[in-house]
């Protein structure tokens, strides 16, 4: 008989390998899902994990497709720790793309430095402002913010599906659904020659470090920590629990809102109806994969990078379906929030029942029993 | 000692438990004989409540054996120790606030409750009988504490019972609710019933209970009659022979007031609080100024008021010294001077899964470990190993996490992180409350060394004992009100407890300190 016996104390240990763990069992299940479906299940796994990243070119879209899910996790890990549960990463990517491409569409004929910044900003703004609704409306109204992120993501995508079929659609281009191609100016430079590596990795790994700073560092960090576990004592110690809110919701929002810009402005260089598939949700499970800890997040959005390209590859050379990508995605959440049982309970195996305890002699003091 | 003829209602047996990390009971023995008293008695986590769990069947023993009117019985769950007749008081409650007495009662029954209407002239005819008068078609959020405590026990006496369990039943008591409790159980015993009175408060075991066996550290460490021993030597059998167990200290009474309170009303936003009526108060450096009063009669509104977070919007009631900080967040008033002990320390006081080093920033943030909005974690560290080694905290280090630590250890712990960052002004809330003696003694120390550096001290407490011993000038607070404040040595223990029950008036003859 299999018995989950409580261990006392959290195991560090134990919240280190949950997601090795995890990632184990949901390649496990890839291998006996592919078998099932009649495909070598090595060859796929390999599809997957490692042929996207074979190369020096597959190595450098994995760091295109890592930059907008690192930036969204990292942003999220914030939130998180403060137990305020934004899953609006999605919607405040959708209005950074969305906002950035108006102004880049403003400033398409302008050629100075300062476009750039100033579209990248107008991108983070327009994720806060999406993140800031839901602030505003949890603080005031104690407003549920998981079910406000969540609807807002649909409003975003709307929203974007209108401008780009309507007002941000380009006159000269025979009615498809897209803007006009940014001006150079709003382009993210390209880091690497020849590859699509563009600065918008660094504007990444910058934030990781910063938020960094902030949760380990900074005072205000700390705070943000205690109130996620302990809003008695934050109020009592003094800490403000709205400023907090406002702070975690819209840094989180902004980040977001900087992937979505960085997505337009980089890889895509227009507004297009599909600027995300789906970053800001997988961010989600990232920013646990993580331990919404900045070297895990990093690392996690390299895997869950490699899921995304894992599961197009999938698709040409096996002739899968894409959904193989959510999937992946799925499992690991699945298996990771399995796994964390063992943080705070280790599995006892005990054989059989035990039912008779052994005789005691009457009051002998001395008696282990 | 009543009847030795019969077998012993309740027997156990080498009662062993092991939790995680801790030997709840190691090889317990303990006889109970029908219509005796018998004390349980140990500190906290002593062992006590998890015997109880025992033979109330919440808890198996890893080994043992429980008899039950000399037959081995295996207790499955509560239901099936109802059945068997034996009945069980919680120290906390578990009533539902806004259902009636009956309508209660009838939940914690299930299907033997019957019909309602005759439960609930079952209840009147019971609670007549033994001297707890109580209309079933009340609602609970109407009752005291007292009266709550009564609907429990009439819960077991409803129905047919051999054995009644009592966890620290007298905690939520004043003193002359405790004697009219003792009646009634007298009076049950007297039937034939069996009580197990669980308690660390000496002088009632020695004045209720026909025998007492003595847990300390899972053991037990001895059995004796109460009435045949002294108090010391009982709590030596608790404490061990190396703990002091007395003390008295000296009072002072100081004159320069540091905190005032000026017809301070204050409406609590719960609909189950208490509204703080017309509350005026000074405490004085150099001075402890201790206020009395059962659980649930505005302590809680008043700390939050003078912790700051409930902020009183005119403005003049609270005063610092001459500053006035009604409406000054807790931050504020801690750069102000003011450090704050809560009642509950995991969750308040302390930030469970945070180590010490994160716990003593949690309110030394002010004391120069933050510059530039980046913590000074060398420094933050430094203060709480300063805090471990003059406060004697047992802890694995500074990297413990708060809730690794025990009761009296964290208690320690947050009372050290508080009286080093030199306040003006302290307040407590039950400040040793589930602490072991050890502790309690030195947190004590700690509360006197700091009055006679000058800090004006406010300790609230239930433990009546406590306040006497420590406070300079005592009151008590009754539903939202408080009592004149008198110096210590003017009270009594029987005035207190006057007072604890809203009885304001100022006794003639009050006589000196009955302690």
């Amino acid at each position: 008989m299999i018995k989950l016996e409580p261990r006392g104390e959290r195991s560090s240990t134990m919240a280190y390998l949950s997601p090795v763990f995890a990632a184990l069992l949901t390649m496990l299940t890839g291998l006996i899902l592919f078998t099932l479906l009649g495909v070598d299940p090595v060859e796929a796994l390999l599809t997957i994990l490692y042929v996207p990243v074979s190369d020096t070119h597959g190595i450098a879209e994995l760091c295109v497709k890592t930059t907008p899910i690192l930036l969204c996790a990292i942003g999220l890990s914030v939130v998180f720790k403060a137990k305020i549960w934004n899953i609006g990463a999605e919607g405040q990517l959708l209005m950074g793309g969305l906002f950035g491409s108006y102004i880049a569409l403003q400033l398409i004929e302008a050629e100075a430095f300062w476009v750039l910044p100033i579209v990248l900003i107008s991108g983070v703004l327009g994720g806060m402002f999406w993140s800031g609704l839901a602030a505003i409306l949890k603080v005031r109204f104690n407003t549920n913010e998981i079910l406000t992120t969540i609807m807002m993501n649909y409003i975003a995508l709307n929203i974007l599906l209108w401008a780009v079929h309507g007002p941000l659609k380009d006159p000269e281009g025979f009615n498809f659904p897209e803007s006009a191609l940014f001006g150079d100016s709003a382009l993210l430079p390209v880091l690497i020659e020849g590859t699509r590596v563009n600065f918008g990795m660094a504007l990444a790994l910058l934030a990781v470090v910063a938020v960094w700073v902030l949760m380990s560092r900074s005072f205000y960090g700390f705070q943000i920590k205690v109130m996620g576990v302990d809003a008695g004592a934050a109020r009592l110690s003094g800490f403000k629990e709205k400023r907090l809110t406002y702070f975690a919701l819209l840094l989180s929002g902004g980040l977001a809102g900087l992937a979505g810009v960085g997505e337009v402005t980089g890889p895509i260089g227009q507004l297009i109806p599909q600027i995300s598939p789906g970053y800001g949700y997988a961010a989600i499970i990232v920013a646990f994969l993580g331990r919404l800890h900045p070297l895990g997040i990093l690392l996690a959005s390299l895997l869950m990078a490699l899921l995304y390209m894992g599961g197009e590859m999938a698709q040409i050379s096996l002739g899968l379906p894409l959904a193989l990508t959510g999937l992946f995605q799925g499992m690991l959440l699945f298996y990771l929030l399995a796994c964390d049982v063992l943080i705070t309970f280790r599995i006892r195996l005990k054989p059989g029942k035990v039912t008779s305890r052994p005789p005691l002699p009457p009051l002998a003091p001395e008696t282990q029993g | 000692m009543k009847q030795n003829s019969s077998p012993p209602r309740l027997t156990l047996r080498g009662i062993t438990k092991q939790y995680p990390g801790c030997l709840a009971n190691d090889n317990v023995h303990l006889d109970i004989a029908p219509a005796e008293i018998h004390a349980l008695l140990g500190e906290n986590g002593a062992g006590k409540s998890t015997l109880m769990k025992v033979i109330y069947g919440l808890v198996k023993p890893d080994s043992g054996e429980v008899l039950w009117d000399g037959l081995p019985i295996d207790v499955r769950d509560p239901a099936h120790a109802r059945k068997m007749g034996i009945g069980m008081v919680f120290q906390h409650f578990s009533l539902f606030e806004t259902l009636t007495v009956t309508e209660n009662i009838a939940l914690a029954l299930g299907d033997d409750a019957g019909e309602l209407n005759s439960l609930a002239n079952k209840i009147r005819t019971v609670s007549e009988k033994y001297g707890m008068a109580i209309n079933p078609d009340r609602e609970i959020h109407t009752l005291s504490v007292g009266e709550r405590q009564r609907v429990e026990i009439v819960r077991c006496l409803v129905q047919e019972i051999k054995l009644l369990i009592l966890d620290e039943p007298t905690s939520v008591l004043t003193p002359q609710e405790v004697d009219t409790l003792f009646i009634t159980l007298r009076q049950l015993a007297d039937e034939g019933c069996s009580i197990l009175f669980i308690s660390h408060k000496l002088n009632e075991v020695k004045a209720l209970c026909h025998k007492a066996t003595v847990l300390r550290a899972g053991r037990v460490s001895g059995e004796c009659i109460p009435a045949e021993e002294d108090t010391i030597s009982m709590a030596k059998l608790m404490v061990g022979d190396d703990t002091p167990v007395s003390t008295t200290y000296p009072k002072k009474l100081g004159s320069t007031p540091l905190l005032s309170i000026t017809d301070l009303n204050l409406h609590s936003p719960d609909p189950f609080g208490v509204h703080l009526k017309n509350i005026n108060l000074t405490v004085n450096a150099g001075e402890i100024v201790g206020i009395a009063g059962i659980a649930g009669n505005g302590q809680e509104e008043l700390l939050a008021s003078l912790s700051g977070e409930h902020l009183c919007p005119d403005g003049k009631t609270i005063t610092f010294a001459e500053d006035e900080v009604a409406n000054l967040p807790p931050d504020q008033r801690r750069q102000w001077g003011l450090a704050f002990v809560p009642e509950e320390r995991l969750g308040r006081g302390a930030v469970p899964g945070m180590s010490l080093t994160e716990n003593a920033l949690l309110t030394g943030f002010l004391t120069g470990l933050v510059s530039k909005g980046m913590i000074a974690w060398k420094k933050a560290e430094a203060f709480a190993d300063e805090i471990i080694d003059q406060y004697k905290v047992k802890a694995a280090g500074r990297h413990a996490q708060a809730d690794s630590l025990s009761g009296g250890n964290l208690q320690k712990f947050i009372i050290g992180r508080e009286i080093m960052q030199n306040p003006k002004i302290l307040i407590a809330a039950h400040p040793t409350w589930g602490v072991d003696i050890g502790a309690a003694t030195a947190i004590h120390k700690a509360l006197i060394t700091l009055r006679d550096q000058g800090a004006a001290i406010l300790v609230v407490s239930e433990d009546i004992d406590e306040l006497f011993l420590i406070s300079d000038r005592i009151g008590a607070i009754c539903n939202g009100a408080l009592s004149p404040i008198k110096p210590t040595p003017e009270s009594s223990i029987q005035e207190l407890g006057r007072m604890m029950a809203g009885d304001f008036n100022q006794s003639v003859n009050n006589g000196s300190t009955a302690l």
